[in-house]
């Protein structure tokens, strides 16, 4: 008699989890964003980040999180919420980034992620712009009378994460130098810069952002110097889903947004004050003229929300990227109209 | 109970039908798995399929038994990290083993000293976790070994640094010919353990095996060097000056300190669950089979060889499989620190490089679920040879 109630149970067990995920499953791919309309409802923007790099994604000792791919997180919120601070971070390594994105777990995957054509084409992802161009560099001890690459010999060990383009570009580069190497490589950045800090690799080599910023955990920083080259490409940007393009299209011009409004030189504080500005860019961008959030299911005043909370992107890049000493000098991240790269279509 | 006895045992539906519904529920709900994965998949434009396998992998690996660099394919990476998986576990086995059985016995040493020492080496390393202990002996053995210019060095021969441990290449000529001597030696050894058991049961001459196993081990291979033209040469690491301060070793071979932290810490660890395994089984052993052996003469080897131990192997060869499963299993964490096994190169980097997540982790769970089956099939194997046999 045990033995038959038990097998009922378990029957009944099996039948629950058929119904469960019967309602769990269905796909996406209806007409609107089935991803906007979610936000709304949770109240919040699911954001994937770094687990730890400061000036793009690194949260305090409170658990704030600060930088300049979280700030295009809190754009988003800004647009969709009407709060920048409504966003759910989900720290993830280089390994997890893009199954995270694909399942669902997050909509938005801001971390220093390289824009490829295998990533964007080849595995249900869609890159919405670049937030930062950076390129892949080495880092040296200062001791250890390297000066360039072309000083690097045969037998080097180079520690790197796994899972990046790094790794990739790496082998590219000595192969092409002809140089054998040693490629130690880690899951997370935190034993990479441990093992390199310890003497374990001569050379220790990643997006040259990343160089900076992980150098100031190094336990003497100034025994170590960044060499001049840069071996690779390296545009870094937000992530979204393939499939819903209502959502890409909202990350895609939040971004947009901070980057034009520093262009005119909208900024956190002077926003709301320029209502009534005589230029009709300046008016788009602060809602004071088009329809232009309608587009994509948002009130006229999304853009505005994101310049007076977040801030422009020279603002965002100032606070994290060039005040904390990583890279104060912007390069290749400075408006097309001061000599960089950075360029946007038009909000209109 | 197997399905037929069980069929017939049961005949009544009330108990078929709800065991029956059962089986069909479970095979719709992972029928429903499948379909829904596919559905997702097609939604979000990611296709499925083995073919990346065959494509350039074009990353590179730190060590490998075989040979490869980034022009060989997806499929020959996932070779390297399986058989780096296979290294550090067969390793790990081996001095989890010989560890074990060590502290386990000192245990139950009259020894004070001894036995506390065994009780407390148990204590501390069992209540550690893995991950912990993994990144201990790493980071420690980062911090502790000197730099290559500054190696510790046994005899100029072999040089213990930071960059890995390195020691003299094996430059053979013949090898295969060596091989074959190996395993006709095992042979030779089999036979004449057969021979020595006959001896031993029917005219009660005990022969002196070990002895001569080790003998026909050393002599086969040795007259392999003089008759059959094998020859045997050593490359020695040198030191290489890398740059103004950087220097690492060439022409030998480098024993990676991931390696060997990996490889310390799953024995170390394995270790004091091997050696409660051993302790529990000589006490599992009654104290009047030992004074029965001895009532009749045998001396303590003899008593724990010849009857201790292989009443005491019964009890021991469950659960230690277990402990060579955990081992094997284990071994996976070695991703923290770089080792480049089955789930840091395949199910981590290849996953990342080709997004292929469903294809590649089914791959390595069932990888990983082939090895352990083949650990516990043997083990179970020799289980049964230890075994009671009821004459």
């Amino acid at each position: 008699m045990i033995k038959s109630i038990k097998t009922w149970i378990l029957v009944g067990f099996a039948s629950l989890l058929l119904v469960a995920c019967g309602q769990g499953g269905g796909g996406a791919g209806s007409k609107k964003s089935k991803t906007l309309d979610n936000t709304k409802k949770a109240g919040f923007v699911k954001c994937g980040v770094s687990q730890g790099l400061p000036g793009f994604s690194n949260a305090d000792a409170s658990g704030n999180w600060t930088g300049i791919d979280v700030d295009v997180c809190r754009a988003v919120a800004a647009a969709v919420l009407g709060d920048a601070d409504k966003v759910k971070y989900t720290p993830l390594s280089a390994a997890e980034r893009f199954t995270a994105l694909t399942s669902g777990e997050i909509d938005v995957l801001a971390r220093n992620t390289t824009w490829t054509l295998s990533r964007d084409a080849d595995i249900g992802l869609t890159f919405v712009g670049v937030n930062f161009y950076d390129g892949q560099g080495f880092m040296v001890r200062k001791n250890s009378g390297i000066n360039s690459v072309n000083d690097f010999k045969n037998g080097i060990s180079a520690c790197t994460n796994t899972g990046t383009t790094t790794e990739l570009n790496m082998r590219d580069f000595f192969n092409s130098k002809n140089i054998s190497y040693e490629p130690i490589a880690f899951e997370k950045a935190d034993e990479v810069v441990q093992a390199y800090d310890a003497g374990r690799c001569d050379t220790y080599t990643t997006d040259k952002s990343g160089l900076a910023a992980q150098r100031t955990k190094m336990s003497n920083p100034d025994e170590h110097k960044v060499l001049p080259e840069t071996i690779s490409k390296e545009p870094l940007g937000p992530v979204v889903r393939q499939g819903d393009s209502v959502w890409e299209d909202i990350v895609r011009w939040s971004l947009n947004t901070m980057i034009e409004a520093e262009e005119y030189g909208v900024n956190s504080s002077n926003a709301s004050s320029l209502k009534d500005s005589d230029n009709p860019a300046i008016k788009r961008l602060v809602g004071a003229e088009g329809e232009l959030g309608a587009a994509f299911g948002l009130d006229n005043e999304w853009s505005l929300r994101i310049i007076e909370q977040v801030g422009n992107y020279g603002e965002s890049y100032k606070k994290h990227i060039a005040d904390t000493g990583i890279l104060p000098n912007r390069g290749p991240n400075e408006l097309w109209t001061k000599g960089g790269i950075l360029y946007v279509p038009p909000a209109r | 109970m197997n399905f037929k006895q069980f069929i017939s045992a049961n005949k009544k539906p009330s108990i078929l039908i709800p065991q029956a519904i059962t089986v069909i529920a479970l095979i719709s709900v992972i029928i429903y798995f499948a379909t829904n994965a596919q559905i997702n998949m097609g939604n979000r434009g990611i296709s499925f399929g083995f073919g990346f396998l065959n494509q350039e992998a074009s990353f590179d690996i730190a060590f490998s038994l075989i040979e490869f660099d980034g022009s060989y394919s997806y499929g020959r990476a996932f070779l390297v990290g399986l058989l780096n998986t296979v290294l550090v576990s067969v390793i790990g086995i081996f001095f989890a083993t010989i560890i074990g059985v060590i502290v386990g016995v000192s245990r139950l040493s009259d020894n004070y000293l001894i036995a506390k020492a065994a009780e407390w080496y148990v204590e501390i390393f069992r209540n550690i976790p893995l991950i912990l202990q993994i990144f201990f002996w790493y980071f420690a053995a980062l911090r502790a070994l000197p730099s290559p210019e500054n190696a510790i060095n046994f005899y100029d021969i072999s040089y213990l640094t930071i960059k890995g441990w390195y020691i003299p290449k094996f430059i053979w000529t013949n090898f295969n010919l060596f091989c074959y001597s190996i395993i006709a030696a095992f042979f030779s050894i089999y036979f004449f353990l057969k021979y020595a058991k006959k001896q031993r049961e029917e005219f009660g001459r005990i022969l002196p095996t070990a002895t001569i196993s080790i003998l026909i081990l050393i002599l086969l291979p040795l007259i392999s060097f003089f008759l059959l033209d094998v020859s045997l040469s050593f490359s020695y690491p040198e030191l290489k000056q890398l740059s103004a301060a950087s220097y690492t070793y060439e022409n030998g071979v480098s024993i990676i300190p991931e390696l060997m932290a990996l490889a310390l810490a799953l024995s170390m660890y394995t270790a004091t669950f091997i050696a409660e395994n051993v302790r529990a089984g000589v006490l599992g052993v009654s104290k009047g089979q030992k004074e029965a052996a001895a009532s009749i003469g045998l001396n303590k080897g003899q008593i724990l060889k010849l009857v201790v131990m292989p009443q005491a192997l019964r009890i021991i060869i469950p659960p230690t499989t277990n402990q060579y499963l955990n081992l094997t299993k284990n071994s996976s964490l070695a991703a923290a620190i770089a080792y480049p096994d089955m789930v840091l190169v395949f199910a981590k980097t290849a996953l990342m490089q080709t997004g292929r997540a469903i294809e590649i982790i089914s791959i390595t769970m069932l990888t990983y679920l082939s090895l352990s089956i083949t650990i516990s099939i043997f083990m179970n194997w020799y289980n049964k040879k230890m075994a009671i046999k009821e004459k």
